[in-house]
């Protein structure tokens, strides 16, 4: 397969950016979108030119490093999964490709594709954790837990942290992921505990990073590669609610 | 710590709760404005209207209903601006994801609504309160102002009438998504509500912007 690709170059945070051409040829059709980059870099790097930075890790589809906003939807144009589990059968032959960073005022660019995401980092150490002392390993069902709240709590903790959210939302909000961060452990005992510092700390600092405020459009539930629900965002609306007022 | 008035779910929890209640009015505001062709008279609604103008109740409504609509487009324009200011550096390529469709112009609509209330309030309401030039009639020897002449005679001229129509069409784009979100920000979500929520919404929309466009239809063709 052959494509045109166009790819937002940038060499810093403080350079102005620019989209640059490029095209591919003979891309095997169960190429992963990264493997076709890799094939780039690898043109690039035989001209003796600069090839294009993007993130990426474990391609697997689990640790949510690559980033990339491809064709107007962040991970592309396949649904529940990650640019990296994303096959270049998805595109047409022929096609252009746009591919783009996260765009956020708290996700800057650091270089070409490459955006810094240290902004969930921050939200996270601001309470998303269990403080209390939980003890030793406890044995099996000895602490009772709903099975639907279990469930609820493990939907909730498959968020990877990629930033497909932000990216996607209008607003460039943080809810989904903030959302999900405090559904996880609100649902389970050892969490509950401390809900509410919890939820009033990760908002402060979701607002304080300057995280666009969220307006339920639902673009990041439907882009979110784990499926994360918006219903996390409820539950969120609800324990800030609960936390301010009783 | 996060504060109520100025973090981000504060404000739209407080926006939400603004908005549900100029759901309630649009209600109320509906069936008065429905007993001007259902009674086959204007008594019912210059009746109303004087009610709604000098019951101390309804008074108080009055300050609590101007509060309402400045607190949602207060918070409404702050967060706008402040989401704008979130992404300054737009995508070539932008809104491919799936979302609510009247979600993404939820500013647009309301810019288009707060200059049709302004013109709206010129219109009638102001009208009736400070500049009296309002023809009086007589219900039971009692003077009434004759507000329902008032609307029929802006509702014969065309222009008018399909100007008013089509600002109902778009508050009415603004209800579809306003109405379930208000109840997603406040966290009101559940597995078997939630839906029915949604087609509520949809149902409250659809038939209180028909029941406003039926008025100037009705005036224009057969009044």
């Amino acid at each position: 397969m052959d494509f045109t690709l166009k790819i937002w170059r940038q060499q810093n945070a403080a350079a102005k950016g620019r989209f640059e051409t490029h095209k591919v040829a003979g891309i095997s059709p169960d190429c992963s979108f990264l493997e076709m980059l890799d094939i780039l870099n690898q043109q690039l790097i035989d001209k003796f030119e600069k090839p294009v930075c993007f993130d990426h890790d474990c391609r697997e589809g689990i640790c949510g490093a690559c980033s990339l906003y491809i064709n107007g939807r962040p991970h592309g144009p396949d649904s529940a999964v990650t640019a990296c589990q994303l096959h270049m059968r998805k595109f047409k032959d022929g096609d252009t490709i746009v591919v783009e960073p996260w765009r956020a005022r708290p996700f800057p660019v650091i270089k070409d594709l490459v955006v810094d995401r240290s902004g969930f980092d921050k939200i996270m150490a601001a309470g998303g954790y269990i403080s209390v002392n939980t003890g030793g390993v406890p044995d099996a069902n000895t602490i009772p837990v709903p099975r639907a709240h279990a469930e609820t709590a493990m939907d909730a903790a498959a968020c990877i942290g990629c930033g497909a959210c932000v990216a996607a939302c209008k607003n460039a909000s943080a809810m989904l992921f903030v959302a999900a961060k405090v559904s996880q452990f609100a649902m389970l005992p050892q969490g509950k505990v401390e809900t509410r510092e919890r939820v009033l700390k990760m908002v402060a600092k979701m607002d304080e990073l300057g995280f666009g405020n969220c307006t339920n459009t639902g673009a990041c539930e439907a882009e979110c590669p784990k499926q994360i629900s918006i219903s996390h965002i409820a539950r969120l609306n609800r324990e800030y609610l609960s936390a301010k007022i009783l | 710590m996060s504060n109520i008035l100025t973090s981000s779910i504060g404000k739209k929890i407080l926006m939400s709760l603004a908005g549900l209640f100029l759901i309630i009015f649009l209600l109320v505001h509906l069936g008065i404005n429905l007993s001007l062709i259902f009674t086959g008279s204007r008594e019912t609604f210059n009746k109303a209207a004087h009610f709604m103008g000098t019951n101390v109740i309804i008074k108080v409504m009055e300050v609590v209903l101007f509060g309402g609509f400045l607190l949602h487009m207060f918070y409404g324009v702050l967060l706008q601006l402040q989401n704008w200011l979130a992404r300054p550096k737009r995508y070539r390529i932008e809104n491919y994801s799936q979302t609510s469709f009247f979600s993404k112009f939820m500013i647009h609509t309301a810019v288009i609504i707060g200059i049709f209330l302004v013109m709206h309030l010129f219109d009638f309401y102001l009208k009736a309160k400070f500049f009296g030039d309002v023809p009086l009639v007589i219900y039971d020897g009692k003077e009434y102002h004759d507000l329902g002449i008032l609307v029929v005679e802006k509702f014969k001229l065309g222009g008018y009438a399909v100007f008013y129509i089509i600002c109902l069409l778009i508050m009415s784009f603004h209800l579809l998504h306003g109405f379930q979100s208000a109840f997603q920000s406040l966290g009101l979500e559940h597995k078997t509500y939630t839906p029915l929520i949604k087609a509520i919404g949809i149902i409250y929309s659809v038939l209180v912007t028909a029941g406003f466009i039926l008025i100037p239809v009705y005036v224009y063709f057969w009044m």
